[in-house]
């Protein structure tokens, strides 16, 4: 590994009371790589996100961002610093438009202040066009699921397969470097869950977006990624290329159980 | 080459949507279902559409100049003042509308920046301390003031969610009217003998009235010029800012704080922010009432102002901007023209009349009620006056419809105790109809109508402070009923 990792974990850990979620993990994601994280539930993979976005505090380790530590931001700074994420369950502004929902993520780049916004000063005017620009660039960026008459409808209005496409947007709008990506293919059919498994590597080629993503589909994880790292109760227990880490005894055991037990 | 063998065009679905619209089928046309079915029917579409078509600044234009013109259509000083209160309860809508509309947040302490602001304005120009500020510098100082007191009402409370924060700020609500009531005789270090502020339960009277470089407001007419003046600046300037990234970072944090945050936006500075535009609002608001009153009493601040405004927000439909101003002025006029007996008598029938339409289905159980009500009337009127005429010696007066119901609504003299006992009686009726299932429910809704007229025409119509809170509660919940998202509100989708 040449380069600098983008995004840094080390010796991470976090507890909920007595129970040990993620303990000691190092992770680490490569300038424009695609890093699955996999692991059965309850493996401490959205909390892994949590950590990162600075949702949760970790109990131990530093989180770095181009070696320099986000533990202790609030989210909102995290997210300015280049980190932006989705849900696993989808978390849209429900009430608003589609182009509303990702105009909205463009505040912490953009600097308008009341007064200006008030008074509609030549600058605010600017920004508010740029806003625009973006967000719709943003939108075109899947395809004419999420243009034209699409824009000015609420989200609520938005099919299942829209929505988690609408959260993608949204989190490209926050101009980030890397991207959380929490199971954007859960619930999808199979030929969305294709389309989601693209879109992911455009997002790379054409973005040019770090992605660190969370993932259950196997077909997905074995499309995208450059390297997978399997968790099991907050710890990695392997890390390497896709054929690598399904093989690994470890991983099958996390999974299905333990291979004594299954024959016996 | 055999053109026989070309197989029909299979029918095309006919193509019904405008010119340039999206096919039958096609996935934008079954998108756009809902304006096709909202589009709206009949004789009332056609003003609809042209209404749809005034552009927003016309509007607010037109209202605007109408409301100015109400000193010169009115004579009556009582009208223009019905015209300011409107006005200001417009203002005071607004900058709920910022809170509780935009930001989500239940701020139930909203009235205290409203006094805050009345008070202010009017300790710095009466003789409570002979200060007599210019009005130039008196209402952005109080303004600026009550965004700070907004902040450090919102520094405590901002991490508070629904609820909590309710009663926190309600909290704060009663401290202001406590405060206000008992800050006449206050110790203040290096200063001999107690120290009255706000004047304890008399308030403070003889404000002075504004004037602004040597041009004083003298008349109430001034001031609905000057209220609709500021108006029309708060009601822009918070289209703009609504339309901006603030607020849609509001909108996106009353959705969901938790995305909001971490799409990069400041949560918490946002919801101070929002106390603070909320706050600014109403002390301004409050500088005009003082004025316009001369004067200023606790309880002018009280739980019942924060309970209309909350019916006016809630009522014109949260987050609208226009909604909250609608609101504000169909309570604010309709809490006026309750006032007389007869307005509430015409609402009252009308509104059990609306009822029955909207709720008795079908149409034979209605006609079977109203005839069967009728009926009642005149026999139970017709069986009294022979057995105890003293029952029905009083007279109804109050126009047409008062002598309409004279000869049928049971009425003695002296009507309070028969009225009392009929109100336990309704009470009573209303329990047992909502157990009942079937004819006997329908059976009972005749005399429960008849005890309603009763009740209303020896009891309440001689209270009309507390008739007219009670119809405009029995109005809210009907209309609430009907469109819960308020008149000019948008439906809100909380979990789909």
């Amino acid at each position: 590994m040449a380069a600098a990792p983008i995004l840094e974990l080390r010796g991470v850990s976090k507890s909920f009371g007595g129970l040990q979620v993620i303990d000691g993990l190092d992770l680490h994601v490569n300038e424009n790589e695609i890093v699955s994280v996999i692991g059965p539930n309850g493996a401490g993979k959205t909390t892994l996100f949590n950590l990162i976005t600075g949702v949760y505090a970790p109990d131990a380790g530093d989180i770095l961002l181009d070696g320099e530590s986000l533990v202790g931001l609030p989210p909102h700074q995290i997210t300015r610093r280049g980190v932006a994420r989705t849900f696993q369950t989808l978390r849209l502004f429900l009430n608003m438009t589609v182009k509303e929902n990702v105009m909205a993520a463009a505040y912490g780049h953009t600097k308008a202040g009341v007064w200006q916004s008030m008074l509609r000063t030549p600058a605010a005017r600017r920004e508010e066009r740029m806003i625009r620009e973006l967000a719709e660039e943003k939108l075109r960026f899947f395809g004419q699921r999420l243009m034209g008459y699409r824009w000015d409808q609420p989200a609520y209005s938005l099919s299942y397969a829209n929505r988690r496409r609408l959260e993608i947007a949204r989190a490209m709008a926050t101009n980030p470097r890397v991207l959380l990506l929490d199971e954007p293919a859960a619930g999808m059919n199979p030929k969305e869950t294709h389309e989601i498994t693209e879109l992911i590597g455009q997002l790379r080629t054409e973005g040019g977006y770090t992605i660190l993503v969370i993932e259950h589909d196997m077909h997905v994880v074995e499309g995208i990624s450059d390297r997978v790292v399997a968790l099991d109760h907050g710890v990695k227990i392997a890390e390497g290329s896709f054929e690598a880490v399904a093989t690994d005894d470890r991983v099958v055991e996390a999974y299905l159980g333990t291979k004594a037990a299954a024959t016996k | 080459m055999d053109e026989h063998r070309k197989e029909p065009t299979p029918p095309q679905p006919p193509d019904t949507t405008r010119e340039g619209g999206p096919r039958i089928g096609v996935d934008e046309w079954v998108a756009r279902s809902g304006e096709r079915i909202t589009r709206r029917a009949g004789w009332t579409a056609p003003a609809a559409e042209a209404f749809e078509r005034v552009p927003p600044w016309a509007r607010l234009a037109l209202v605007v100049a109408l409301a100015a013109c109400v000193p010169f259509v009115s004579d009556s000083e009582y009208v223009v003042r019905v015209a300011v209160n409107t006005v200001l309860f417009g203002l005071l809508a607004l900058g709920l509308n910022v809170v509780v509309g935009y930001a989500g947040l239940l701020d139930l302490g909203y009235v205290a920046f409203y006094g805050f602001g009345a008070y202010a304005y009017a300790i710095l120009s009466s003789n409570q301390f002979d200060l007599h500020w210019p009005t130039e510098l008196t209402i952005p100082v109080v303004v600026v003031a009550s965004a700070l007191l907004g902040l450090l009402l919102g520094l405590p409370s901002r991490r508070l969610l629904g609820d909590y924060l309710a009663i926190v700020t309600l909290f704060f609500a009663q401290i202001f009217v406590v405060l206000t009531t008992n800050a006449d005789r206050i110790n203040v270090p290096f200063v001999d003998g107690p120290v009255d502020f706000t004047g304890g339960p008399n308030g403070i009277a003889g404000v002075d009235p504004m004037s602004f470089f040597g041009i004083e407001l003298s008349r109430v007419e001034h001031y609905l010029w000057f209220s609709l003046v500021v108006f029309t600046v708060v009601i822009v300037g918070l289209h703009l800012l609504n339309e901006s990234r603030t607020g849609r970072a509001w909108r996106a944090l009353r959705e969901d704080p938790l995305a909001a945050e971490l799409m990069s936006m400041p949560v918490n500075r946002l919801k101070l922010l929002a106390f603070m535009f909320g706050a600014a609002v109403a002390g301004l608001t409050g500088t005009i009432f003082a004025s316009v009153q001369l004067g200023v009493f606790p309880q002018n601040f009280d739980l019942p102002l924060l309970i209309t405004l909350y019916a006016m927000v809630i009522l014109g439909g949260a987050g609208s901007l226009p909604g909250v101003v609608l609101g504000a002025a169909v309570i604010t006029i309709s809490l006026e023209l309750l006032r007389d007996p007869g307005n509430a008598r015409l609402l009252f029938y009308g509104a059990i009349v609306l009822g029955l339409l909207a709720f008795m289905r079908p149409w034979t159980k209605l006609a079977v009620v109203a005839a069967g009500t009728v009926v009642f009337g005149f026999v139970a009127y017709f069986v009294v006056d022979a057995v105890h005429p003293a029952w029905t010696a009083g007279s109804i007066d109050g126009g047409g419809l008062g002598g309409l119901l004279d000869g049928w609504v049971i009425h003695p003299e002296s009507s309070v105790r028969l009225g009392n006992g009929a109100f336990v009686l309704l009470v009573a009726a209303v329990i047992a109809l909502s157990q009942l299932k079937g004819r006997w429910r329908l059976a009972l809704t005749i005399p429960t109508l008849y005890l309603a007229a009763v009740v209303w025409e020896n009891r309440l119509v001689f209270e009309p402070s507390v008739t007219r809170i009670l119809l405009l509660g029995a109005l809210l919940i009907m209309l609430m009923n009907a469109r819960p998202q308020g008149l000019m509100g948008t439906s809100r989708v909380e979990i789909v």
